[in-house]
């Protein structure tokens, strides 16, 4: 029941109707590589949904299906409704899709590709300039520059503004930022926030874990399996295991020394520090702060803390 | 002085009226690891093409492991190793007849080209794999194995230029332990990468903006320096702040 008096934003109104991606065991193998195994998930309508995991996690395999590029060997896939085997001259309307390799015209100018990815859906620059505009304004002082010669960050902004220019009910984003520098990756980020809010779904794909902050809903891959689907949070508080950042004068050595402890269950360098989980369900700063000593470790700092998603990456990677 | 194994001095690289490389001086001490990180486009490459004697600087002088780059090219490149994400192991062919083939490029003898394929194969596991073809492994393996493939003929300096790229983040760590270990061998490993949780792992990094170094020191000074508590802040300060 409704309750008049509260405002319901957008995306959580959009929440309750139909998903915009729904997609039941869904399998692919290239000969005896299994490259999917048996997938499943639902995006919703609205929101940005990540898949995050290494090379070989499947990710390209299951968007060139969604995309209708390729066509799976079990399982069923929709997108909109659409069948992504019956009914792929439909989807292909409704969907932009940037492949993680640069696929426009290098002998074409910028203005051209835009145009050309225009002219093909029947619309205008025009029509749906109000869509790219915020991406597309920053590379137009460059358009009549061929897209071969542009920069990667260019390159990036110019195959997302032909992505869009359709105005697709859903973009298929593979890789959008891997090897782009921190400073692009933050930019590409805020650019998807801003499309969001035209009501587009998004579903994206990346290596980086951090990135998986930004998204709502991600799946974590590896080896063509789904190991958790959930919202950035939820996947933080399933993980139970104590966890602890340690510091001290000796870093380089902190690894070999945690690792040998009876009370170890892992060690991992996360930039400045080490994440350690004990084999115990609780911490023991004491007992680990003397251990650390004996090993001639100076300078000791150990303060517990919540795992970022990269600990739960990894963590799931080892049960697995 | 003598500790140096890259002496960088006024480097300066154009192509036409475009400058790639601004002015560059720094110098790495052997056994370092040191950390080259830079936007896209701000000029690393064509830096790292010019120390692995690639590519000739319109000026400077630039000494890699003892030799002159622009004069002294082949010996450089008899020096150093370099691996990459993009270029790295042949697919088509097992990691035997890898190990096999980059050794006879360096110009190793047949012996010692099978003493290093033993013990590299032992030391990653993978005796078993020897007749495996490349394509058929998973990237980590590649990676681990495109590192080893590059140090097996025990160079001064290794390049590594995103050597991590889309590799899951154990496989990630287990990369940086063979990169500690080939420093603590004495290997100076010079290393580009887009992961700011590696930029720590560095003894010292530069940055580069636009052609030039706007920054060089360890981690810890560069954050006391720019008062953020992370890398990836460092770095995003400087980058942005050129814009």
């Amino acid at each position: 029941m409704l309750v008049t008096g509260i405002q319901y934003p957008v995306s959580s109104i959009s929440l309750m109707s139909t998903p915009s991606v729904i997609i039941k065991n869904l399998s692919k193998s290239y000969g005896k590589v299994e490259a999917i195994s048996d997938i499943s998930l639902t995006v919703d309508k609205g929101e940005i949904f990540g898949c995050i995991g290494p090379d070989g996690a499947g990710k390209t395999t299951l968007f060139r299906i969604l995309v209708t590029l390729l066509v799976p060997d079990n399982g069923s896939a929709s997108v909109e409704g659409y069948d992504v085997v019956s009914d792929f001259k439909k989807i292909r309307k409704i969907v932009g899709y940037m492949p993680g390799r640069f696929s426009l015209y290098q002998d074409l100018s910028v203005e051209e590709n835009l145009k050309f990815f225009a002219s093909s859906f029947k619309t205008t620059i025009e029509e749906n300039y109000y869509l790219i505009e915020d991406i597309y304004k920053q590379i137009e002082p460059f358009k009549k520059r061929l897209a071969g010669k542009l920069s990667g960050g260019m390159k990036q902004k110019l195959a997302l503004s032909c992505a869009l220019i359709h105005k697709p009910e859903i973009l298929f984003l593979d890789e959008p930022t891997t090897g782009v520098d921190a400073v692009s990756r933050k930019e590409f980020w805020d650019m998807l926030k801003r499309l969001k809010e035209w009501g587009i779904t998004i579903m994206v794909s990346t290596p980086y874990m951090d990135e998986a902050a930004l998204c709502d809903r991600v799946a974590l891959m590896q080896d063509g399996e789904i190991m958790s689907i959930n919202t950035p949070a939820g996947i933080i508080n399933a993980h139970k295991k104590p966890l602890a950042s340690v510091r001290t004068n000796n870093m380089f050595k902190l690894v070999e020394d945690l690792l040998s402890m009876n009370d170890c269950h892992s060690a991992y360098r996360f930039g400045a520090s080490v994440h350690f989980t004990p084999k115990s369900d609780q911490l023991k700063t004491e007992v680990l702060l003397q251990n650390l000593r004996k090993l001639g470790h100076n300078d000791i700092e150990v303060a517990p803390i919540s795992p970022e998603i990269e600990d739960c990456f990894m963590e799931l990677m080892t049960i697995a | 002085m003598e500790d140096y194994i890259i002496r960088v001095e006024n480097l300066t690289k154009k192509f036409g009226s475009f400058t790639a490389n601004d002015n560059l001086s720094f110098f790495v001490r052997k056994g370092e690891v040191f950390g080259f990180l830079g936007a896209n486009g701000a000029g690393k490459t064509t830096a790292i093409r010019i120390l692995c004697g690639l590519l000739k600087p319109t000026s400077g002088n630039i000494e890699v492991a003892g030799y002159d780059v622009s004069r002294q090219s082949n010996k450089v490149k008899k020096n150093i190793g370099y691996m990459s994400q993009k270029f790295s192991l042949y697919e088509d062919m097992t990691i035997k007849e890898n190990f096999r083939f980059y050794g006879g490029i360096y110009g190793m003898s047949g012996k010692a080209i099978r003493e290093k394929t033993e013990h590299y194969l032992h030391k990653l596991g993978l005796e078993k794999e020897k007749n495996t073809v490349i394509s058929s492994l998973p990237l980590g393996w590649k990676q681990k194995l495109a590192f080893s493939v590059a140090i097996m003929h025990d160079p001064r300096i290794i390049f590594l230029d995103e050597p991590t790229g889309g590799v899951d983040p154990i496989t990630r760590r287990q990369f940086w332990e063979m990169i500690y270990e080939a420093a603590a061998s004495g290997i100076t490993v010079f290393v580009t990468t887009h992961y700011m949780d590696e930029a720590e792992y560095c003894q010292r990094v530069s940055i580069m903006v636009d052609g030039r170094i706007e920054a060089l020191n360890t981690p810890e000074k560069l954050k006391e320096q720019f008062r953020v508590d992370s890398m990836e802040d460092v770095f995003i300060k400087l980058a942005r702040g050129q814009q």
